[in-house]
């Protein structure tokens, strides 16, 4: 893995009506990495992905994504990530392949290219059958792994996954990590993770932030933050309980 | 603009498959189709024995039936058109999650207004020229008349300002769409602008000239005057007042202002006297007539949008 900064952060700080949701903010992803985005809710996770993507602009501080300042340049940051927001939000009159098609469109891909995206796609996330079906019939896993589909639509360098596991059943939520790490392995996907199942983080992320209060409380790999808050321990600390353990002196 | 015509495909599909859409079509099409079947049925009773005057095509869209003329129709009710079309076009793709899709896409946040703006736009063109056409070929075969050039030009024109008129309340509803977050609130919300421009304006206006101007049973011209130009500056405030307006002369060339201003009985020399000012206007001056109402519409129209547009380019995108 190469070490160089995918995403890049310094003193990013986001101010609602006074109020600072993401307070001097600074951390980095390293190519090829995942990692995993950890805090309560209301912590300023997805007010960090929206300046990362260029929606929300900072109140002080810059962020870089591939080089490329998300606060000048929207259009070019926008069109190398991909973003999976929290409330999957798609066409519910549209099928599979006509929503892709849409999002493809919107991307300036070719219509031949397109087509052949769209059917790899589809098949890598088992939704080949269910492609002539109506969204609004979909199940929230589906939605989730068409999500998915249409990062690997955008072929985008970078991928945001905003709480991709959440209300899945544990079938589901297997598979949507097992195509998230092969989004990582296979296409060499830079995934910046955000969720609550810790479980799941620690078997596929390699490094970690926790964000609490709009702070980075810490980031770091997983042996690295149990060794700072528990010293040299005997045995291995689950990521729950460093999790909880930065929570409670937060 | 990349991406605005992906973005006004889907909207035009959208609408076309809307049952809404169909609904509002259909009640349309009925009715004017009625109107022009009941004008036209009129007109030829009417003709009967009479000399030709020169524009009776443009009789159909103006001549008032049994109730309404198309012309009225389209000024109470187009609006009603472009608010179904609009209400919710923000909105709901905010509530749907779909905003935010759209947006993390490489396109510029204004396309996502301007094409929805130029799909609805394209749907009243589409829906008022086919409205148009079909009265046009009714009153080909009711009447047995051919429009005459100049009749076919009025027409057109008469098409351009109530496409302009309708899109103006299409604005409004976008407008209300972006401003509230609940569909219903947006949809009352432009309701009760309609209604407030469309009905209370014309009544306030005669209040309002009370309170300012002389009682309306003075009869010495200059506070005549005075009076009617109070209540004529607060009427034009109306959309549908302006619209009335910029179509007035286009659709019916007979029609003068003035008439009102003459007070005349209906004794025969009385009318022998008033026939002297019912020469049609020709296209130019009926048009020189217009322009300035259009051009308010068309004011009216731009900053409606303009507002729409500085409201949504500022608006966080946070929690959608």
């Amino acid at each position: 893995m190469s070490t160089e900064a995918v995403i890049e952060t310094q003193e990013l700080t986001k101010i609602y009506n006074g109020q600072a949701a993401v307070e001097n903010l600074s951390f980095s992803v390293n190519a090829g990495e995942i990692f995993g985005f950890l805090g309560p809710n209301g912590a300023g996770k997805t007010t960090t992905l929206l300046m990362l993507l260029g929606l929300t602009e900072p109140s002080s501080g810059s962020a870089r994504v591939l080089g490329m300042d998300p606060a000048r340049e929207p259009i070019k940051v926008k069109s190398v990530i991909g973003y999976l927001q929290e409330n999957m939000g798609f066409y519910g009159d549209l099928n599979a392949r006509q929503m892709l098609q849409f999002i493809a469109e919107l991307n300036d891909i070719t219509a031949g290219i397109a087509a052949e995206r769209i059917t790899a796609a589809l098949q890598t996330v088992g939704l080949a059958e269910e492609q002539d079906k109506k969204i609004a019939a979909y199940s929230r896993g589906m939605r989730q792994r068409l999500g998915i589909a249409e990062l690997l639509i955008k072929d985008s360098k970078v991928a945001f996954l905003d709480e991709p596991t959440q209300g899945l059943d544990p079938d589901g939520s297997n598979r949507m990590i097992e195509l998230i790490q092969s989004l990582c392995r296979q296409k060499k996907m830079t995934i910046l993770l955000s969720s609550h199942m810790l479980h799941q983080v620690q078997k596929i992320c390699h490094r970690i932030g926790i964000m609490i209060k709009g702070r980075m409380v810490a980031q770091g790999e997983m042996d690295h933050l149990a060794k700072e808050k528990f010293g040299v321990g005997k045995k291995r600390y689950t990521l729950e309980e460093i999790y909880m353990k930065y929570f409670q002196e937060a | 603009m990349r991406g605005i015509k992906t973005i006004i495909k889907k909207e035009l599909a959208d609408h076309f498959t809307s049952y809404r859409f169909t609904i509002i079509f259909a009640l349309i099409a009925m009715i004017s189709l009625i109107t022009a079947y009941m004008v036209g049925l009129n007109i030829r009773n009417e003709l009967e024995g009479v000399a030709k005057p020169r524009f009776i095509f443009l009789m159909l869209f103006t001549s008032t039936g049994t109730l309404l003329s198309l012309v009225h129709f389209v000024a109470f009710f187009g609006p009603l058109v472009g608010l179904v079309l609009g209400f919710d076009t923000i909105n709901r793709e905010r509530n749907e999650g779909t905003l935010s899709k759209l947006l993390s896409q490489p396109i510029y946040r204004d396309v996502v207004i301007n094409g929805k703006f130029l799909a609805g736009v394209v749907m009243i063109s589409v829906m008022m020229a086919s409205i148009v056409l079909v009265i046009t070929g009714l009153g080909l075969i009711v009447l047995g008349i051919v429009p005459g050039l100049e009749e076919i030009w009025r027409i057109l024109i008469y098409l351009v300002i109530s496409i302009i008129y309708i899109s103006f309340w299409l604005g409004v509803a976008i407008l209300f769409s972006i401003l509230f977050r609940s569909t219903a609130t947006s949809a009352l919300a432009a309701l009760a602008v309609w209604i407030f421009f469309s009905f209370f304006v014309s009544l306030g206006a005669s209040v309002l000239a009370n309170a300012f101007a002389s009682e309306p049973a003075d009869t010495n011209p200059e506070s005549v005057m005075r009076r009617i130009n109070i209540v004529r500056a607060f009427i034009l405030t109306s959309p549908m007042e302006l619209y009335t307006d910029a179509t007035a002369t286009i659709i019916d060339p007979t029609r003068k202002h003035a008439r009102s201003f003459i007070a005349m009985g209906h004794g025969p020399m009385e009318s022998l006297s008033r026939a002297r000012f019912e020469g049609p206007l020709p296209l130019s001056q009926s048009v020189l007539i217009v322009a300035p109402y259009i051009i308010s519409l068309i004011a009216l129209t731009v900053v409606c949008f303009a507002i729409s547009y500085a409201v949504f380019m500022r608006q966080e995108i946070r929690s959608l």
